[in-house]
């Protein structure tokens, strides 16, 4: 990572650098890194790598992390406007799933290491933790991995924080929206089965369901919610068959996901639509389901066509030995690759970068993204399995949105 | 008078040091304040009983829990206040329902009443407010809460300091060595106990309602999190939890050794903390303050 | 109905099976052993790496494993528990020494597990076939989990009630102090009970590893629900361990279907405290 790609000789580099000393001298504060002796960009992130969230953190978040890190070193660093490149320097902290931590680990990133940019944790309470010291550091903060409906707000507290998940709503919309045509089509009955975690994720997302389900005119007959320590779905799963539901929904995380589906195996529960919470779009999902994803529902998902994200996903597996999941990984490289632009646009001033951010329109995986106040809109919002990828289904009537095949194949 | 005014030096000081330090300095002091408070409330209770709490972060999360709840429909003191007054009635309708509890059977139970709570608070949340996380918009920045910690753990340490030359202290003592026998000696066991519990559990309260602006959000994952339970402790068994300055002298060092290795060893944190906390328990089984006596003690000894 | 019974017995099978290991190493060995269920995670990946690597079926790994558990618990127990065991004066003073050097133990485990496995959701399918029991539906992994825990539960009980060896080993449960005086060397049979929890956690963490997703720091929570279902059953009594981890699992399981699936941890806790409040000794313990 330290390899020496400093050029030399650009004057005008030189005097941009003391002109940025001399404003920094200034204001009062010493930083670390001056300008004309720069050899490297400092980046820092804090990420759960242990504790509660480090499974989730390290599907979504950290790969990308490393593998945008590693691409932009092996071109030579980071594009700066006047076309040299200096390549990026990682320091990395662990906020091991506490509150407390992940907020000190970003005081220290900001004040103590004076890293140049900061990259943020995953989760939503963990980015609103963080979102204060960001804005206040004037750090753009480009929150990947948090769903929250209450992205517009957050953008008017705080103008220099950029959304890329979108919120419950958007999810559970996008989801009622095709049941509905499903139902209109004849395939499933009007009643609907729900459960959800008992935590952030799980009730933004059943809290905006239940209207959106009941305008799409359906009945939900079972809807209740289950702590995060669950582990035995077996009585859960029996209610919901016994509700007459043709469409069962989780709003779950990983470990749920994967007990529901084996679960539902073992109970023989064959509902027409099967729709699971985070984890569904996860690689590992093919073995968990013993090969039978085919037909389940998630979050998410891809345009099996799209050349970019196709490619996206190879180099993934190429350098980190694993794929990445269909849902939020691709959100999270697409935001470093906007970083990325900007940088090379306008140079590493935050304040410039932020706005860069928020008003330029870049060229990442997702195709051509321009954030909408601050906020990426151009989400997959649901798939489904269909022969071995998970094919984005809405929005519907956006380019290479597949068709919904129901209902699900039965368990083997 | 001289250990008065060199006491008001140093809060003085501490005092002032935001005003130098970067924010990152201030966040230090801030966990580190707060965990010094934590632990000496802890021990405030558990050091004469022997009485070892993991409830402790029942009381913090509440704490925490009030002030996400009604900061914005109360003016912030008064949020505080009704926090402490939450803390308070728990902590005696706990207290009076299991002190006849000893040994392991309370350091379970203690365990138990923070999932309890945490498990209570979150079904409250999605089934009848149908809110999980919690948004606190308080003007506070780090050194703004750091002074009220300050604040909180000198309260506390006086509280100490005046105990300790009470009748009561006595008492306490003798129901830490023997129960039984401080009953027939005529000291109100229960109701010295229930007190002890009931003020440590306040003030331990009193901490997460402090803290919790600083999370911005909250849910009961992140304040019911037991890791502090945990640390809390460890902390005060270290420096000793039977003295007064025990369990701030085990909270400093580890509290800054967490930090070194999070900071300079972030992959192999667990292991080397691990290693080290294995170690302690070999080398200062007692507490570093009984270790720094006896070797104090063993030094006049050969001096003599 | 019956249906949730079978469904309830089957999952208090899981608890009851990590819970009697640290019931021995609790009540005989007096090791408070908060690491116990990172001894168990460390059994759940070594299931997953013989079975995703080299093809061993979990069922067949049981016969590693299981030994190295009980390897593993045998070293530490003659690294870290004997020093404590010999300067302690009193029990108290090893509980509080053996939480904190096996809390100092847990994050060790974790760390190591960390550095080689790091921070997965991990999870493979073994056995997840449908197991018809009178017209109630279970799977298989699960309800082998519940078999194990009879089976071990069984023989060990038969050997602490019938054999020498056993008898030594209640003799220490029941007074540490004065086993020496009649010949029993307190040290090698609390060691003995200690290697003995260690592998019934190791082949915990086998059979979980069939059906549930866990990672390198979901230790705790297998800890801490074998740590009320041994309070509740009374430390150091199998049976208890027994009884109270099928009672749990029912009592989650009848919560989730007629009350409330949200209330089923709250619930456990309840009972939990419920009944160290009115039989603080537990189900099975003797009064103190």
């Amino acid at each position: 990572m330290r390899t020496k790609s400093f050029k030399s000789g650009t004057w005008i580099a030189r005097a941009m650098g003391a002109l940025g000393l001399a404003a920094t001298v200034s204001a009062g504060a010493f930083t670390a890194v001056q300008a004309q002796d720069r050899t490297s960009v400092r980046i820092g992130y804090a990420v759960s790598a242990t504790g509660p969230n480090a499974g989730g953190a390290n599907m979504t978040v950290t790969p990308n992390y490393e593998l945008w890190v590693n691409e932009v070193n092996a071109k030579g660093g980071l594009a700066l406007p006047d076309g040299s490149r200096l390549p990026i320097e990682v320091t990395a902290y662990d906020d091991r799933s506490s509150a407390e931590e992940v907020v000190r680990a970003v005081e220290r990133l900001a004040t103590q290491d004076k890293v140049d940019l900061i990259l943020p944790p995953w989760g939503t309470g963990f980015n609103l933790a963080v979102a204060p010291l960001m804005a206040r550091h004037g750090y753009p903060h480009l929150a990947g991995a948090a769903v929250t409906d209450k992205a517009p707000d957050f953008v008017k507290r705080w103008d220099t924080s950029f959304w890329f998940m979108g919120g419950g709503h958007d999810y559970a919309t996008a989801l009622a929206s095709v049941l509905q045509s499903a139902k209109a089509d004849g395939k499933i009955n009007n009643k609907i089965a729900m459960i959800s975690v008992a935590d952030g994720f799980g009730i933004d997302l059943v809290k905006a369901a239940r209207p959106s389900f009941e305008e799409a005119g359906f009945e939900i007959e079972y809807d209740k919610s289950f702590p995060p320590g669950t582990s035995d779905f077996s009585t859960i799963l029996s209610e919901a068959k016994a509700s007459g539901a043709d469409t069962f929904v989780a709003f779950s995380y990983p470990p749920h996901t994967f007990a529901l589906t084996k679960q539902a195996q073992v109970a023989s529960y064959n509902p027409s639509v099967f729709y699971l919470g985070v984890g569904a779009g996860f690689p590992v999902y093919k073995n968990i389901s013993g090969g039978q994803m085919e037909g389940v529902m998630s979050l998410g998902g891809i345009d099996p066509n799209n050349a970019a994200n196709a490619e996206y996903r190879q180099r993934h597996e190429e350098v980190l030995g694993r794929a990445p999941d269909y849902w939020g990984s691709v959100l999270i490289y697409a935001s470093l690759q906007m970083l990325e632009e900007a940088i090379a646009r306008v140079g590493l001033d935050r304040a410039a970068i932020a706005k860069e951010l928020s008003t330029g329109t870049f060229d990442t995986v997702l195709g051509e993204t321009k954030l909408e106040d601050n906020q990426l809109r151009n989400i997959w919002w649901a798939g489904q399995w269909q022969d071995g990828e998970f094919v984005a289904l809405s929005p519907e009537d956006r380019a290479g949105a597949g068709t919904v095949q129901l209902p699900k194949p039965a368990w083997q | 008078m001289k250990p008065f005014l060199f006491g008001l030096l140093v809060i003085g000081l501490l005092a002032w040091a935001p005003l130098v330090l970067n924010d990152y300095g201030t966040g230090l002091l801030l966990g580190l304040t707060g965990y010094a408070t934590l632990a000496t409330a802890w021990a405030m209770f558990s050091g004469p009983t022997r009485y070892v709490s993991l409830a402790t972060v029942a009381f913090f999360g509440i704490g925490a829990y009030t002030v996400a709840v009604l900061s914005e429909t109360l003016p912030y003191p008064l949020v505080l206040v009704v926090a402490a007054l939450i803390g308070l009635s728990v902590s005696l309708v706990v207290g009076l329902a299991t002190l006849r509890l000893a040994g392991v059977y309370f350091v379970i139970f203690s365990f138990g009443l923070a999932e309890l709570v945490r498990q209570t608070v979150t079904w409250y949340e999605v089934n009848v407010t149908g809110t999980l996380g919690r948004y606190i918009f308080l003007p506070l920045e780090a050194r703004h809460i750091y002074w009220q910690l300050l604040a909180l753990l000198v309260l506390t340490l006086l509280i100490g300091i005046y105990m300790r030359k009470s009748r009561i202290w006595l008492a306490l003592v003798a129901v830490g060595d023997d129960e039984v026998a401080a009953r027939h000696a005529g000291v109100d066991v229960t109701r010295t106990k229930l007190a002890l519990f009931a003020l440590s559990a306040t003030i331990i309260t009193l901490v997460g309602a402090i803290q919790a602006p600083r999370w911005t959000y909250v849910e009961p994952t992140i304040v019911f999190n037991p890791t502090i339970s945990f640390l809390t402790l460890v902390m005060a068994l270290l420096g000793g939890a039977g003295k007064l300055w025990g369990p701030i002298v085990g909270a400093i060092p580890l509290f800054l050794l967490f930090e070194w290795l999070s900071a300079n060893f972030p992959n192999h944190y667990s292991i080397i903390l691990g290693g080290i906390f294995i170690l302690i328990v070999f080398a200062v089984p007692n507490g570093i303050l009984a270790r720094l006596e006896t070797l104090g003690q063993r030094r006049k000894g050969e001096a003599q | 109905m019956f249906e949730h019974l079978i469904n309830g017995l089957v999952l208090g099978g899981t608890y009851a099976l990590v819970a009697m290991g640290l019931t021995l190493q609790y009540g005989i060995a007096r090791i408070m052993n908060l690491s116990f269920g990172d001894t168990v995670i460390a059994a759940a990946f070594a299931a997953y790496v013989l079975f995703t690597a080299l093809g061993l079926s979990p069922l067949l790994s049981l016969l590693i494993v299981v030994p190295a558990g009980f390897a593993f618990s045998y070293g530490i127990f003659s690294l870290i528990m004997r020093p404590l065991v010999r300067r302690s004066a009193n029990s108290e003073a090893l509980e509080v020494d053996s939480i904190l050097a096996t809390f100092g133990l847990l994050f060790v485990i974790q760390g190591v597990l960390l550095v080689l496995f790091g921070g997965n959701f991990t999870s493979y399918s073994y056995l997840n076939v449908p197991v018809d029991i009178l017209g109630a539906v279970v799977a298989l992994n699960r309800l082998s989990a519940l078999i194990l825990a009879a089976v071990l539960g069984g023989a060990l009980v038969l050997l602490l009630m019938r054999t020498r060896w056993g008898l030594r080993m209640r003799a220490v449960a029941i007074s540490a102090s004065s086993a020496p005086l009649v010949g029993i060397n307190v040290i090698q049979t609390s060691r003995m009970a200690f290697a003995i929890g260690g592998a019934l956690a190791a082949s915990g963490g086998v059979v979980i590893s069939m059906y549930q997703t866990f990672t390198v720091t979901s230790g705790v929570v297998f800890t801490m629900k074998a740590l009320i279902v041994v309070i509740m059953g009374g430390k150091g009594s199998l049976p208890g361990a027994l009884a109270a981890g099928l009672i749990l699992g029912l009592v989650e399981t009848f919560v989730a279907a007629y009350i409330d699936p949200g209330l089923t941890l709250a619930s456990t806790y309840l009972i939990f405290l419920a009944l160290l409040l009115l039989r603080p000794s537990g189900l099975f313990g003797k009064a103190s």
